[in-house]
């Protein structure tokens, strides 16, 4: 095991962090401002990566296809809002459960519809081809670009919330939002524009990781489900709870099924430490979200004291 | 006539109604429907596990199939290693008894619901529901990388596990028996809920804190709530597997959680008789509709979301009217 290898795997945890955080911080505003616990966010993380694949795959041109993914996922956000997730914000936790659960149907079964039952492929852009020298690693420089570009997002979030007129009305709304509209600000205009903001940078994700998978029906929910654990981990509704909880359930993934085999090689035979190496590190996430609940029931940084 | 009256005689209609048309399949010789009529039996058990927690309880388990694929696996293991003649570990042979691999599946199960309602019971709202989820996909990660029992690709059960008096590889008798179970673990959430103990967890459910202040421990009533629901699917769990004779990864994975909670939202709340409904309603959906297109699970979920926003009862709702309690 070289220290080239550690390196590189650690960078590509990195890389799956600042991806699932583009996930977690749409989900965690959603949260954080509306309330809702929204399970289509992975429907629009596919729609993002189908929309790009597709724009791609008809102009040639990746950049051409990440414009068209992002667009149509913060559309297809906006029109959701409008036509379903407005009426739900009353309703209870198993109200919003059930109906996005019936969105995720509804899309995942649309998206097949249009594209047929097949795996749409998706081209990394040939100027990130390649590989760059990192000093002892030769690093694949699309998944450093994916992780400049992580950083970028996450920095553009940050400045929209603490410096913007909108990230002053989205902090307000997630700290009282019959006070803010008292106040005069239009709710339901400024909740279509979080739901459409969050819908906007899945689908950037969706576009971003579509062209290192495959981009198929279905590719949203295990997403879906590890944003989850990260807000949980992060505190819902904290942006910066999200970050954290994102590079830790990157990073610990990652280096779980990186390092737990071969730990467990040490001791045991090859074939049997594979399977309990694999078995054990695939749980790690769940069991980091296990004790953070326990010691901290809600969350690392949580939004609402 | 008053809507608890109008209920009760639309339970013992589908009570009926669930009993006489595998009876009639029988005749007919149609032993498709008759396995039909057996999978919606099974999967409304399952549903009144998770009846229990979600229903007199309020706590919104995403996460039940964990109860479900633990019980499936109980049945899938026994099976396989009774089938091969090797003992489980340390001499503990395979069984292909269907009494004894219940009772295990459901200990096992309320074991495992104990430890996740231990933990998940100490937080609420939408993070119960993502801790309960979370546990379940720990199982279902488990299940899907541990190599010894068949791993994703899942394990066959060859020959269908035996009941005494019964000869479970026909239809018609495997379809007796889960008619039977479905009765009885029916009858055991009317007497719970019935029970002081069912008052105490609806109360719970309906303002913890005044339940706290007239003297009831929240915690305690809901963790034992949790395990009864869990033993039940569990129980479900185990038949299913001697249904389909098959165990795999995907009876733990989070879309059969949101299934049975779907059921229990088409059927109705709370309502004994809810889940049987339900789980009618879906496998019919999915029959029909899966013969008409192969997108029938666009429409069910249109269906679902019209239910959820425009029919908040379920379909026992609708008929009978609403229920008295909250």
């Amino acid at each position: 095991m070289s220290l080239a290898l550690v390196l590189e795997q650690l960078l590509n945890g990195v890389q799956f962090g600042l991806m699932l955080f583009l996930m977690s911080a749409g989900l965690t505003l959603v949260f954080g401002v509306m309330g809702l616990i929204n399970l289509a966010h992975g429907s629009l993380y596919m729609i993002g990566a189908f929309l790009c694949a597709a724009v791609a795959g008809a102009t040639g041109n990746f950049w051409l296809g990440l414009v068209g993914g992002l667009t149509a996922a913060a559309a297809a956000g906006a029109v959701i809002e409008m036509a379903v997730i407005r009426r739900l914000y009353a309703r209870d936790h198993l109200d919003q459960v059930l109906a996005t659960f019936a969105l995720i149907l509804i899309l995942s079964e649309a998206m097949r519809l249009i594209f047929g039952p097949f795996p749409l492929y998706l081209n990394v852009p040939s100027a990130l081809r390649g590989t760059v020298n990192l000093g002892i690693v030769d690093y694949s420089l699309y998944r450093l670009a994916l992780i400049g570009f992580g950083v970028a997002v996450a920095l553009g979030l940050w400045a929209l919330i603490a410096k913007t007129r909108l990230g002053i009305r989205i902090r307000a709304g997630e700290s009282d939002r019959e006070m803010i509209a008292a106040l005069g600000v239009n709710i339901r205009a400024l909740y279509t524009i979080v739901f459409a903001l969050g819908a906007a940078l899945a689908g950037l994700a969706g576009a971003l990781v579509g062209a290192i998978q495959s981009v198929q029906v279905g590719m949203g929910e295990p997403v879906l489900i590890l944003a989850f654990v990260v807000i949980v981990i992060g505190g819902i509704g904290s942006v910066k709870g999200a970050m954290v909880g994102a590079l830790l359930v990157g990073v610990i993934d990652t280096m779980g099924r990186f390092l737990l085999p071969r730990f467990f090689a040490s001791f045991l035979d090859t074939a049997q430490a594979t399977g309990i190496g694999a078995a054990l590190a695939s749980m790690l996430i769940y069991l980091l979200m296990a004790l953070v609940l326990i010691f901290r029931p809600k969350g690392l940084f949580s939004a609402h004291g | 006539m008053d809507s608890t009256r109008k209920e009760w005689l639309l339970n013992a209609l589908i009570a009926v109604a669930l009993f006489v048309v595998p009876l009639w399949a029988l005749m007919a010789n149609e032993p498709f429907i008759i396995t039909l009529a057996t999978r919606i039996a099974i999967l409304a058990i399952a549903a009144v596990g998770l009846n229990i927690a979600l229903g007199l309880g309020g706590m919104v388990s995403f996460g039940h199939a964990l109860y479900l694929g633990l019980g499936g696996y109980v049945a899938g293991i026994a099976a396989h290693h009774a089938f091969n003649g090797t003992p489980i570990f340390a001499g503990i042979p395979g069984t292909n008894q269907m009494l004894i691999i219940w009772a295990i599946a459901m200990v096992l199960s309320g074991a495992l619901a104990a430890v996740v309602g231990a933990l998940s019971l100490r937080t609420s709202g939408i993070f119960f529901i993502m801790i309960t989820l979370a546990f379940a996909q720990m199982g279902f990660f488990f299940t899907l990388s541990w190599p010894a029992y068949g791993g994703e690709d899942g394990l066959p059960i060859f020959v269908r596990n035996q009941f005494p008096g019964m000869n479970t590889a026909r239809p018609w008798d495997l379809f007796l028996i889960a008619y039977g179970v479905l009765i009885f673990s029916l009858a055991v959430f009317a007497l719970l809920r019935a029970a002081r103990f069912g008052a105490a967890l609806m109360a719970i459910r309906q303002n913890p804190d005044r339940a706290a202040a007239i003297g009831i421990s929240p915690f305690g009533i809901k963790l034992v709530g949790f395990i009864l629901s869990g033993m039940i699917t569990g129980l479900a769990g185990a038949m299913m597997a001697d249904l389909t004779r098959f165990v795999s990864p995907a009876m733990m994975a989070w879309t059969m959680s949101g299934e049975l909670i779907v059921i229990i939202i088409l059927g109705g709340v709370g309502r004994l008789f809810g889940p049987v409904v339900g789980a009618a309603l879906l496998v019919g959906f999915e029959v029909f509709f899966g013969g008409l297109t192969e997108h029938w699970k666009l429409w069910l979920g249109l269906v679902l979301l019209g239910v959820v926003l425009f029919a908040r009862g379920g379909l026992i709702g609708l008929i009978a009217g609403r229920a008295q309690h909250g």
